[in-house]
């Protein structure tokens, strides 16, 4: 896996953030926003790869590792797209346009894009919020689309609602080249022409071939049921990618509490691949 | 080697922490541990373990990492200055010396935590031999000998002197500092007092502690023994051991307000804890069961897995003098032991 590039140039301790500024907020479904940040003068806080993370802060609230949406190609701001499920994006919800965050970052590896996953006929398969990280990748491919093969989003969610970046997926994905886009949500409704039901059995449906290499993120059970689906299908575990998501405090694997045995996610992932996966023990 | 004899220390403590903060074991409300000298300081330097490890003169149990300033939406952060004035700590014990080791492989890799580093490179470290080991230490299991020195200066109390010869730079500029206060010692007698204290390590149950079954590569061996449910067993959650514990490097990142700022801090936390690992969403260890395999598993394997093989424990024995349920790491080794 690639080595973390977290804080080469950093000046301060690197447990002390600097200041992020909200510069555009949007609604995505009733329960996920995406913030736009940008550093004080304008511009980007860091340089990023696709699948690494950062820590948001509000002060005297909390603070906790997201996964940073948009590609590194996009060379004005970082993009999050966060879930309300606790008290922290909670609050970020309420927040507006122009308020601060404190930024920590950028910390763990990242998808291989520079390596293993160049030339190669990519699978991104993500379940709700789980494409929050697949998009910084997905855009990455799509900025430099001569580098990579054939590109297919297989993306489901609850409801129509609930798919996040749906306008971007229309408007920009759709009408890629060579990209196939695939959605799928868990139950019928009237304003919905495409297919219904979950992700692992589209995927066995759509009946990719193997050779594929697959990304995936979503919800631990999606995964779950995913990567026996693809493990059916005759997928090699080297093939597939997936991000971890656990506890975090510090991004630098010396706070004590993200490992998986003797792996920490903030550091020796949060990206890793399945045949990785499957030598660690099963606390996860 | 120079010698002094004990009832001119007073005059050495003195004259160090003129020029430098000074540490060393001091007993107050029935406890014995690291403390800054003054003349009023009750020095204890013949207890073999203080209660907790030095290790909160380098990483301390609650520091500030950084102020906000936060108002309209509107932040702005103050990092807390490096500790940069030079201190000496006097009487470290090898074990917690090597313990001292094993936290620079955390917290001076990269990224450098450089709050760590700062303490690191200011402080000049004595290290006192232990003239007395105790039932509870096992130090020997894991290369340590507790009748060598270590550090920047090496010393021996033995008799009715105090002897200490320098390591490294900083240890050589502290003995030239004070050279007044020595006379000149003879090296023998030093080597018969390492010879006594062997003496007594040989005869300790513990020390013989093997270590065979542990080290790299055995999370598969380990994890998933049935024994781990037997063990955690009698724990209590407390965190006791992971706070008396000289290795354990758990901290969490919390905040509170004063007045208008918003102080961000660390402080140590332990992995025994429910909340350890829980997360908005879910939480990876929600049995005692699995936060007891975590730290022991931590210690013996997982950390010798990211560091060539060493240990994240010195033998201390900390642990087996002050857990209230007498759990400690021995047992947790010998139990597996039993099943090899």
């Amino acid at each position: 896996m690639s080595e973390c590039t977290c804080h080469k140039d950093y000046k301060l301790d690197t447990l002390v953030p600097q200041i992020g500024v909200i510069t555009d907020i949007t609604d995505e479904t009733p329960d996920v926003k995406t913030f736009k940040v940008q550093a004080l003068g304008g511009g980007k806080l860091f340089e990023h790869m696709p699948g690494q993370c950062a820590m948001l802060c509000v002060p005297g609230i909390s603070e906790a590792m997201f996964s940073i949406t948009s590609s590194p190609t996009n060379k004005e701001y970082q993009e999050f797209s966060i879930k309300k499920c606790g008290s922290l994006t909670n609050y970020l919800h309420e927040m507006n346009v122009g308020d601060q965050i404190a930024v920590r970052g950028p910390y763990g590896n990242h998808f291989p894009v520079e390596d293993e996953l160049l030339s190669k006929d990519l699978l991104f398969i993500a379940g709700g919020i789980g494409l929050a990280p697949l998009r910084s990748v997905i855009n990455y491919v799509l900025d430099n689309r001569e580098k990579y093969g054939k590109v297919d989003i297989l993306y489901g969610s609850r409801s129509k609602q609930d798919l996040v970046k749906l306008q971007e997926i229309e408007t920009v994905w759709k009408n890629a080249k060579d990209v196939d886009v695939h959605l799928t949500i868990d139950n019928p409704q009237d304003d919905w022409d495409g297919h219904v039901g979950f992700v692992p059995s589209y995927l066995e449906e759509l009946a990719f071939s193997n050779d594929r290499t697959v990304l995936v993120c979503g919800p631990p059970v999606m995964i779950k049921f995913v990567l026996q689906s693809l493990k059916k299908m005759g997928f090699s575990d080297d093939k597939i990618y997936t991000t971890f998501e656990l506890r975090m405090k510090c991004g630098i694997g010396k706070c004590g509490r993200c490992n998986i045995g003797s792996k920490y996610v903030c550091k020796d992932g949060p990206v890793f691949r399945n045949d990785e996966i499957e030598e660690l023990p099963n606390e996860y | 080697m120079k010698k002094i004899n004990l009832n001119k220390l007073k005059e050495l403590f003195a004259y160090i922490s003129e020029k430098s903060s000074l540490f060393l074991p001091i007993e107050s409300a029935n406890s014995i541990n690291f403390g800054m000298y003054d003349e009023k300081a009750k020095v204890r330097l013949d207890v073999l373990k203080t209660s907790k490890s030095p290790k909160d003169l380098f990483f301390p149990q609650s520091e500030t990492l950084y102020s906000c300033q936060s108002a309209k939406g509107k932040i702005s952060i103050e990092p807390q200055a490096l500790q940069n004035d030079e201190f000496v700590v006097f009487g470290m014990k090898n074990c917690d010396f090597a313990a001292l080791e094993i936290l620079d492989k955390v917290f001076l890799s990269e990224p450098v935590d450089t709050f760590y580093k700062a303490r690191r490179d200011n402080a000049t470290i004595v290290t006192l031999a232990c003239a007395r080991p105790s039932e509870s230490c096992f130090c020997k299991a894991y290369g340590i000998d507790c009748a060598q020195g270590a550090g920047d200066v090496s010393a021996w109390i033995i008799g009715e002197y105090f002897y200490w010869c320098a390591n490294t730079q900083k240890g050589v500029a502290l003995l030239e500092k004070t050279a007044h206060l020595f006379e000149d010692a003879d090296e023998a007698d030093v080597e018969s007092a390492k010879a006594q204290i062997r003496d007594i390590v040989a005869k300790m149950p513990l020390m013989s502690l093997d270590l065979k079954n542990w080290g790299k590569g055995k999370t598969a061996e380990k994890f998933d023994s049935p024994l781990w449910d037997e063990l955690y067993k009698p724990c209590l959650a407390c965190g006791t051991c992971t706070f008396v514990c000289p290795t354990c490097q758990c901290y969490d990142i919390k905040d509170y307000k004063a007045g208008e700022k918003v102080v961000r801090y660390r402080c140590w936390d332990s992995c025994m804890y429910s909340d350890f690992t829980m997360m908005a969403h879910g939480n990876n260890r929600t049995s005692q069961m699995q936060r007891f395999r975590q730290r022991f598993m931590h210690k013996l394997v997982y950390f010798p897995d990211n560091n060539d093989g060493v240990f994240s424990c010195t033998g201390c024995g900390r642990c087996v003098d002050k857990c209230p349920a007498s759990l400690n790491i021995v047992k947790v080794i010998k139990a597996f032991d039993k099943e090899a």
